[in-house]
């Protein structure tokens, strides 16, 4: 029985020193056989369990993680959500997604520090222009909250903003999403493993998979360095490493997996209330609860594995963010990271079925994966559970680099990919 | 971040340099014959691998000429650089 986190769960603990929390999973050792496996433990990949087990019944299921939870790209991005993308479909999946995180908190009786603070994006020359009141106005058709802002009224929602009309990329206007904001990553990879562990689900950590055994066209189970593990359905959810477990099953994906830095600052006193993201000058900064300066830069154009990242990326985004924010001229850096992303041709992800009977795909997330966590897990269930995708994910199958439907989100990636 | 040799050029710093991709990837001889799978593996599927590449790169800030590189994408070491047209090295 899992007990209920709550402010008397927490004055009880206080009691004993907080030495007697229950362990939120479980360690378990795997099975010899499971209904399906979820391979990747970051919060796409917990989600999905979760909602497999929630919502689909199917709770002889494991995810099985070569780290450890939430250690891969889910504690590695700049923890930005929003759902202001281009086209209809995309415009379902991340506000499907929206959606569940304005309840999440309460749902995994975790607290996942969702905070609709707002996300404004700036455009910095004349096509930003032209490009953000169309993505406003195709938002808003979609009835996705989206206003466009003039120069005045971005300083007045930021006012640390530099917005002279003489700086290099000057401050042209902006759009506001309010309903979008940020969370904490590691709360939302430990709540969905809390709760998926409660309803049965074995999270397997240190399991690295080392080979899919397929019978035909069709899956039997997956090698791990935890010994074979026998099963009918496989779901990936390994992110930049999705290409090598494809490659595991002879697939090829339409992928590249190239990193992508972030860095933070030293904690400091509130001082930006919201998450400022600028696609010309590629930066992008908002302020965690700690006080740091969580800042995004661009990825790297090569294939690399490194998590690591070139300097001159890192160096670019400072330049940029100390020209729009010449008050953090004196910032100490703290800590600076990449992780690998799988980046589409289209910048849009894929949740699909694939040739292969029982071998489902989550990946293509590319920079801005984090957002659509929920989401993204809610759906991937349902295309598992039923080998149907669900409504919401159906025009990002793997088919579409077949038949030429592409969803080209460029533009509200954010990130030039 | 790393050092390149260009065949033509020399040692550079790597931001002078553009990745072009996997390399080795050869254009259809007839593509009115193509089935659209087809059409899907050669322009979007790629091998992406953890490990020893064959990829593409421009010399874009020096000489502005394409050479082929053998790197290992785990650990960005570079295994051999060839020109275009030239047989790759097969260890």
């Amino acid at each position: 029985m899992r007990n209920k986190y709550s402010v008397f769960s927490l004055i009880k603990n206080a009691l004993s020193y907080h030495e007697n929390w229950q362990r939120a999973w479980k360690d378990p050792t795997p099975k010899k056989e499971y209904d399906a496996v979820i391979v990747g433990g970051g919060g796409h990949g917990l989600a999905t369990a979760y909602y497999l087990a929630k919502k689909h019944n199917m709770n002889n299921i494991a995810v099985v993680e070569k780290g450890w939870i939430g250690g891969g790209n889910t504690g590695r991005n700049t923890t930005i959500i929003r759902s202001n993308y281009l086209w209809d479909a995309s415009a379902g999946l991340y506000d499907h997604a929206l959606k569940i995180w304005e309840s999440l908190s309460q749902e995994l009786n975790y607290n996942v520090m969702f905070s609709q603070r707002g996300v404004m994006n700036l455009a910095h020359n004349l096509q930003d222009v032209r490009d953000l009141k169309r993505r406003t106005h195709a938002n808003r058709l979609n009835g996705i909250d989206a206003v466009y802002l003039s120069t005045e009224e971005v300083k007045k929602f930021c006012p640390i903003i530099n917005t002279s009309p003489d700086i290099r990329y000057p401050v042209l206007g902006g759009t506001l999403q309010r309903r979008a904001g940020t969370a904490r990553h590691d709360a939302v990879a430990w709540g969905y493993a809390r709760g998926a562990d409660a309803m049965g689900v074995d999270i397997v950590q240190n399991c690295e998979v080392k080979g899919i055994k397929r019978n035909g066209d069709s899956v039997e189970g997956i090698e791990t360095t935890k010994g074979f593990i026998k099963t009918k359905k496989i779901g990936v959810v390994a992110a930049g490493h999705s290409s090598v477990i494809a490659n595991m099953a002879g697939l090829r994906l339409p992928l590249e997996s190239k990193p992508l830095q972030a860095l933070v600052s030293e904690p400091v006193k509130p001082i930006i209330d919201t998450v400022v993201m600028s696609n010309a000058v590629h930066a992008y900064v908002s302020q965690s609860d700690k006080g740091e300066l969580v800042i995004g830069a661009g990825t790297d154009d090569y294939v690399s594995y490194t998590q690591k990242g070139s300097h001159q990326i890192v160096e670019g985004t400072l330049n940029a963010i100390l020209e729009l924010y010449p008050i953090f001229s004196r910032m100490r850096m703290l800590r600076q990271w990449g992780g690998i992303v799988d980046i589409c041709p289209d910048a849009s992800p894929i949740l699909s079925k694939t040739s292969v009977k029982g071998l489902y795909f989550n990946c293509g997330w590319g920079t801005g994966g984090f957002k659509a966590t929920p989401g993204s897990g809610d759906l991937f269930a349902h295309t598992i559970a039923n080998d149907e995708p669900h409504k919401l994910n159906a025009a990002f199958n793997l088919n579409r680099f077949v038949s030429g439907d592409l969803v080209d989100e460029h533009g509200a990636a954010a990130v030039a990919h | 971040m790393f050092l390149i040799n260009c065949p033509y050029c020399g040692e550079r710093d790597q931001q002078e340099f553009k990745a072009g991709g996997e390399a080795h990837i050869e254009r259809p001889k007839q593509p009115t014959e193509l089935s659209d799978d087809e059409w899907a593996e050669y322009l979007f599927m790629r091998k992406n691998i953890k490990g020893v590449q064959f990829e593409r790169w421009n010399h874009t800030h020096g000489c502005r000429k394409w050479f082929n590189m053998v790197r290992d994408t785990s650990n960005d070491e570079i295994k051999a650089i060839y020109k275009m047209g030239e047989k790759p090295p097969t260890r």
